[in-house]
């Protein structure tokens, strides 16, 4: 009697472990994965899946320098995940946990190197760019059939953007993207640290402010798919939502998405996992699993933004593998731009612009 | 006993309040770094006594001058202030007509009232301010109800505008101000009523000279539970605000998230405690002096 009573003592504490560990906690971006990946990953591992979404990368950090989030794995842009690993937010990731690493693009992979040498703490889950996307006959309407919506003139032109006001435009609330991309359309470097150059964005702002409606880094996938606004400055897949939206919709409106000729910003979002990461296998297990060919390939089928997956390129839709939005050609690759994160001092000077350029004050 | 049930407040007053405030003044004292947590400098309690002095050593109030060199901070205080005055107004003037009316209706109807007015608490916060943004947008309800009776023709914009967080504001926060003012009604004695009246009094000057000045108390309770928390509102002015409604919620969101300076950020907190601390305690004072001059 005593010994079962033991026994019995032993397996509920054994259970109770057992299910604390069994639990694997993500943090991602919001709309970013096909939800079916995520009951496919319980079912094939065991594990109990806590998905959690953010929408700015600012949110994510702050939990990171924090320290403490509970999250297992993480996804920050390159740019911010290069400043998290500075301050020791990550652990290096077990590459004999992860078989499927060896699914990953050398092209992507080299690019990253600039903020995780060797991809030591991170691996690529999609990458993509910061444009235009746009609602076609809207632009038409204001803008007549020679529209500029492959320039960035169409949203820093204050000639346009009059025009375009009265059907709404939204821009991104992100300093970090949105004022790179003015000062590459003025010809500066876009990655530029030094506050004086950074200051010439202001102009560019300066001129269309009046006719932005509003600053938002999700709501403008909703607004574009429901016609409530025209234009929208925005991540590659997020625009491509709206698109799928509206078509499910059958709505009378059509969008579509644009890497200006100028050039764009090119991003990273990197799987990565916490220093203090509950359960550390756990992570090892999600990373793997989405590192799949197939499950990469069904995520991107999923949202429309390119893979970090080579292998995976196989699976994905033909529609989307040739869409050059999607997956550049040489020629618009080679216009992309990367920027490098900013240091506590710059940084101050571009979020005190950012409220100036939003609030003019 | 007696002093046990004193000690409930204060504990409360010291766990809840003076630790959290004491441990966010000390952040604001230190230097903003490129650490986890992001400030410096930070002392353990095992470093022992010597690493204390060091630390405090390196505390200063530097960030509490920035906060006077840029002209970002007290237009954003002043905005949210004026932002709060506006709304707690409009708040009393909805909330006062809707208590009057509860306390005048057949004490058999009070508590279905009562229950009404409490009944939105039980919905998400953030989800009704959500609603919020389908009622108000360009294509939203109230646009397409104006336009069916032909009141207006384009629709108006509303959402993204300051006078979108001005009816958030109202909706959110008007059971605060319904309830203290109810409260202050209910108890009122019909009967000087019917004495002002007898006394020759209309029922307007009735209600001037004596229910307005009994239920001063249920008002200025009413005011204060709404404008504290609206000076610090983060969550109203983000979801119906434009990006040019400037609020101090806003600005410490974006010292502690977009530039990680958890120091600064700091410093706003501190100096808009400062700020609402101090009317609070005026008018406690007034309220003890108002009652020892009655007593």
């Amino acid at each position: 009697m005593k010994y079962t009573l033991l026994n019995a003592t032993a397996a509920l504490a054994l259970t109770a472990t057992g299910a604390l560990a069994q639990e694997v906690r993500v943090y991602n971006w919001s709309d970013y994965i096909d939800e079916d990946l995520l009951t496919q990953f319980e079912e094939e591992t065991g594990y109990d899946l806590i998905y959690d979404v953010f929408d700015s990368n600012e949110l994510l950090e702050t939990k990171m320098l924090a320290g403490g989030s509970g999250y297992d794995v993480v996804v920050p842009s390159a740019t911010f995940l290069q400043r998290q690993i500075s301050v020791g937010a990550f652990q290096p990731l077990d590459y004999d946990m992860l078989p499927n690493a060896s699914n990953l693009w050398d092209d992507i992979s080299d690019r990253t190197d600039q903020y995780d040498p060797d991809s030591e703490y991170s691996v690529n889950y999609m990458w993509g760019t910061t444009g235009i996307g746009y609602n076609i006959g809207k632009v038409e309407e204001a803008l007549g059939e020679d529209a500029p919506v492959d320039s960035w003139a169409l949203v820093f032109d204050p000639a346009n953007m009059a025009k375009l006001a009265e059907c709404g435009v939204y821009f991104l609330d992100a300093p970090t993207e949105m004022i790179p991309a003015a000062l590459n359309y003025i010809g500066e470097d876009p990655d530029s640290h030094d506050p004086e150059v950074i200051a010439k964005a202001e102009s560019v702002f300066a001129g269309v402010r009046p006719y932005i409606q509003k600053f938002h880094s999700s709501e403008y996938i909703n607004a574009l798919a429901n016609g409530d606004i025209c234009v929208a400055v925005g991540w590659s897949g997020d625009v491509f939502q709206a698109q799928y939206s509206a078509d499910e919709a059958d709505n009378g409106q059509e969008i579509d998405y644009s890497i200006p000729v100028e050039g764009a910003q090119m991003w990273f979002d990197q799987m990565a996992i916490p220093e203090d990461a509950p359960n550390p296998e756990g992570a090892h297990a999600f990373i793997n699993f989405i590192l799949d060919a197939e499950n990469s390939a069904a995520a991107t089928n999923y949202v429309w933004y390119a893979s970090g997956n080579f292998a995976a390129q196989q699976y994905i839709d033909p529609e989307i593998l040739d869409y050059p939005a999607v997956y550049p050609d040489e020629e618009t690759l080679a216009n992309l731009f990367t920027t490098r994160p900013y240091d506590a001092r710059v940084q101050r000077v571009v979020t005190r612009l950012w409220t100036k350029i939003k609030s003019g004050t | 006993m007696k002093r046990l049930l004193i000690a409930v407040p204060y504990f409360w007053l010291l766990a809840l309040f003076l630790v959290p405030f004491l441990i966010v003044f000390k952040i604001s004292l230190s230097d903003v770094a490129l650490a986890r947590p992001p400030y410096f400098p930070q002392w353990q309690f095992e470093e022992g006594w010597s690493a204390l002095t060091d630390y405090l050593r390196a505390l200063d109030f530097e960030n509490f001058w920035f906060l006077s060199t840029d002209d970002l901070y007290w237009k954003a205080y002043l905005s949210s202030l004026r932002i709060a005055v506006v709304a707690t107004f409009f708040t009393l003037l909805v909330g006062f007509p809707i208590a009057y009316g509860m306390a005048r209706a057949p004490l058999e109807w009070r508590p279905t009232l009562m229950m009404l007015v409490i009944l939105p608490f039980w919905t998400s916060f953030l989800i009704r301010v959500y609603a919020w943004i389908g009622i108000l947008s360009g294509e939203g309800y109230l646009n397409q109800f104006l336009m069916w009776l032909g009141v207006i023709q384009d629709p108006l914009i509303i959402l993204n505008t300051n006078v979108a967080v001005y009816i958030g504001i109202v909706y959110t926060y008007l059971p605060f101000m319904i309830l203290p003012i109810y409260s202050a009604l209910e108890k009122l004695d019909e009967s000087l009523l019917e004495a002002a009246e007898d006394l020759g009094c209309s029922r307007f000057t009735a209600f001037w000279l004596v229910t307005f000045p009994l239920s001063k108390q249920g008002i200025i309770a009413g005011c204060f539970l709404v404008f504290i928390p609206t000076i610090g509102e983060f969550v109203i002015p983000s979801l119906l605000g434009g990006s040019s409604t400037l609020m101090i919620g806003k600005v410490l969101w974006e010292e502690f998230f977009n530039n990680r300076d958890w120091p600064v950020a700091s410093a706003v907190a501190v100096v808009l405690l400062l700020i609402l601390i101090i009317p609070i305690i005026l008018f406690q004072r007034n309220e003890q002096k108002n009652r020892e001059a009655e007593g």
